[in-house]
């Protein structure tokens, strides 16, 4: 089976973000970078699916230099080679031109299932992967937490609202977006990170690819919300904190 | 020119948050001085479409066909194509569900143009729609504005306008119906019924403390301090979805889109940032407390207690002050 992963570089968790001077973006120096945490489960799961029925684990992003570092984690865990699509005029590419680049990479190449994770944890429109396979002509599903292949066909456990799943049957070739908790996932061994540096990495750049380049929908101004409710701040130290939450939940919000 | 909403059943039964896009449609169309149409998708949606006409709308447009009884992308972007080719709408908005995370970016690239998903608000300038979203987890807010050709199509989030700001019409707006046609082969997916996994079914819609905890709790070991906390106040232990899925707590302690929804009289956030996903799940809770290391955390903004503290050293405190007024 010919397995293509979607992975994605984001600011670590803990970083702090910082609006850039344009107050259009945010600025990217200076912070930590990893791999989406849903692509992480995907990969995990295409690794999971070639040792089970043979094949290839493609890793592939749209990024900036810095996320090859995203790629050669996937190479140390076990994809068997890397797609890196890299274009600095697409910093700010919307999820319509991130979709078909993946597309235009992706789509020359004969391809059995692709993954992707079903949100990222910056942006979060949660839509690349359904556009990718549009895009594709491929059939998807998405919040996947289960996938069986067999017989040319992906029963798939889908996700619903409030605890609610659903079995989806695709035929293949298909594209699933994951969703966090599907799996555990591995980590790189030190094997793993030796030979990583030995696989094969495809660079392309806009042009190879000769893609759509009109933006269908741009983040003009990036700020901090405006707080919802009036929040009161408890200070001092972790003892005076303690008694002074005590206190207000029981005279003063009266729920304890 | 209009807009067109696209409300969301569920075997005959609305999505909660269908009238509350059929409110930000009505808003829309105000803004851009344009008629409104809802449309209603399924199979036998007669009744569906009835109702739906008593709300202000301009038509509601009902898209019926026996290969739309239950949901599938192919099969329902099919039927909104149609709706499109033949009402031109500028503007389509959708209640963001877990259908509509499905469907709606299929719909978008299926007729190029851009999706603009889970908007918390929304405002016009020069009758042009501008939408606010949530980005980085929720830490900050972005102004999105779809480009290119119409029709554009938005998503707006549980509860950022409210159902009950749909007004009713004067009278029942007229009902059209859509024919398509939907052959075997055009839907390639089989969908299954819905189905819960086997639970131990805690209920915690009835507590009225919950202590939750989300990934500030760093591993399982440090589980029982929550616990304990939670003993102390008499409470229940809940938690975020990570701590469920890392299988520290069982499932059916998972607050939140995915898990339970509560509205305690105290709902307790140990290290949980405040995604949408959770918030959804708890923002109906009486009052609510966060503890926190990050000031800038989003949790913080529907907090009426605030700590900005190591949860390590305030929890074990609280414990404390609790042992002692016994
Ligand atoms: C050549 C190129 C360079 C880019 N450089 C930057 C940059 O420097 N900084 C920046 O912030 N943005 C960059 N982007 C754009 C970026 O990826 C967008 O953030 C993305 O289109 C917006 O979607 P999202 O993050 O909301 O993804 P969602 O729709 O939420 O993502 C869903 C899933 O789609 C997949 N996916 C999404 N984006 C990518 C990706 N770029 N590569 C691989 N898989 C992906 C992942 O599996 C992800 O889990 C670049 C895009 C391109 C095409
Ligand atoms: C379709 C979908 C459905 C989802 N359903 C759900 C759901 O039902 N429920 C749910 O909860 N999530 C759900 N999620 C996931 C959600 O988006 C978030 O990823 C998740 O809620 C984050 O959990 P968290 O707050 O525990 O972790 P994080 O976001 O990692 O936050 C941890 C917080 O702990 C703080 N912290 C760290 N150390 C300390 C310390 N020592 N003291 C104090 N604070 C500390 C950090 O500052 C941070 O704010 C869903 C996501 C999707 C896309």
């Amino acid at each position: 089976m010919k397995i293509f992963v979607c992975v994605k570089q984001v600011m670590s968790r803990d970083a702090a973000v910082r609006v850039d001077g344009d107050g259009s973006w945010v600025r990217d120096d200076g912070v930590a970078f990893e791999t989406n945490e849903p692509d992480t489960f995907a990969l995990e799961e295409g690794l999971r699916l070639r040792e089970k029925h043979g094949g290839e684990v493609v890793a592939v992003t749209a990024g900036p230099a810095r996320a090859s570092s995203t790629l050669r984690e996937a190479l140390a865990k076990g994809a068997d080679r890397a797609i890196h699509i890299q274009d600095n005029r697409f910093a700010r590419a919307d999820t319509h031109i991130t979709a078909a680049a993946l597309a235009a990479a992706i789509g020359r190449e004969p391809h059995d299932l692709i993954l992707t994770g079903l949100q990222s944890d910056d942006a979060g429109y949660g839509q690349t992967g359904v556009i990718l396979a549009e895009m594709l002509g491929l059939p998807h599903a998405t919040i996947i937490m289960k996938i069986e292949a067999s017989g040319g066909q992906f029963r798939c456990k889908r996700e619903l609202e409030a605890g609610w799943f659903q079995t989806v049957t695709l035929p293949q070739p298909a594209l699933l977006t994951i969703q966090s908790g599907i799996n555990k996932v591995r980590y790189a061994t030190l094997m793993g990170i030796k030979k990583a540096r030995r696989k094969p990495v495809r660079r392309y750049s806009s042009a190879d690819l000769g893609i759509d380049t009109q933006p269908r929908q741009e983040v003009q101004r990036l700020y901090q919300p405006q707080q919802g409710k009036q929040t009161e701040f408890l200070e001092g130290s972790a003892r005076e904190v303690a008694d002074q939450l005590l206190s207000k939940l029981r005279f003063e919000a009266r729920v304890i | 020119m209009s807009v067109l909403v696209v409300t969301e059943h569920h075997r005959g039964t609305w999505h909660r948050i269908s009238m509350e896009a059929v409110a930000a449609g009505q808003q829309a169309a105000q803004a851009m001085q344009c008629s409104l149409a809802a449309a209603v998708v399924g199979s036998d949606v007669g009744g569906l479409a009835g109702d739906l006409a008593r709300k202000r709308l301009s038509e509601v447009v009902a898209i019926d066909h026996p290969q739309l009884a239950a949901y599938s992308a192919d099969g329902y972007a099919a039927a909104l194509r149609k709706a499109i080719d033949d009402l031109r709408p500028r503007l389509v908005l959708f209640p963001h569900t877990y259908q509509v995370r499905d469907l709606a970016p299929k719909l978008a690239a299926s007729v190029g143009t851009a999706f603009v998903s889970d908007a918390v608000g929304m405002r016009f300038e020069g009758g042009e729609p501008i939408f606010v979203r949530q980005m980085f987890q929720g830490k900050l807010h972005a102004d999105v504005v779809p480009r290119g050709a119409p029709p554009h199509i938005a998503s707006v989030q549980s509860g950022a306008f409210r159902a009950e700001s749909a007004a009713d019409g004067d009278g029942p707006a007229p009902v059209r119906r859509l024919a398509i046609a939907l052959g075997e082969g055009d839907v390639r997916s089989q969908t299954g019924q819905p189905y819960q996994d086997a639970k131990d079914a805690v209920d915690l819609s009835a507590a009225k403390i919950i202590v939750s905890v989300g990934r500030g709790i760093r591993e399982p070991g440090n589980i029982p301090l929550a616990e304990a906390l939670a003993r102390a106040l008499g409470g229940e232990l809940a938690a975020s979805r990570p701590i469920c899925d890392s299988g520290w707590l069982p499932l059916d302690r998972q607050i939140g889109s995915s898990g339970q929804t509560v509205s305690p009289d105290l709902y307790l956030a140990l290290g949980i940032s405040g995604a949408i996903q959770h918030v959804v799940g708890m923002k109906g809770s009486k009052t609510i407390v966060a503890v926190n290391k990050d000031s800038g955390a989003p949790i913080f903004e529907i907090a009426d207690y605030g700590i900005v503290a190591d949860l390590f050293d305030v929890v074990p405190k609280l414990v404390e002050v609790l042992g002692e007024s016994d």
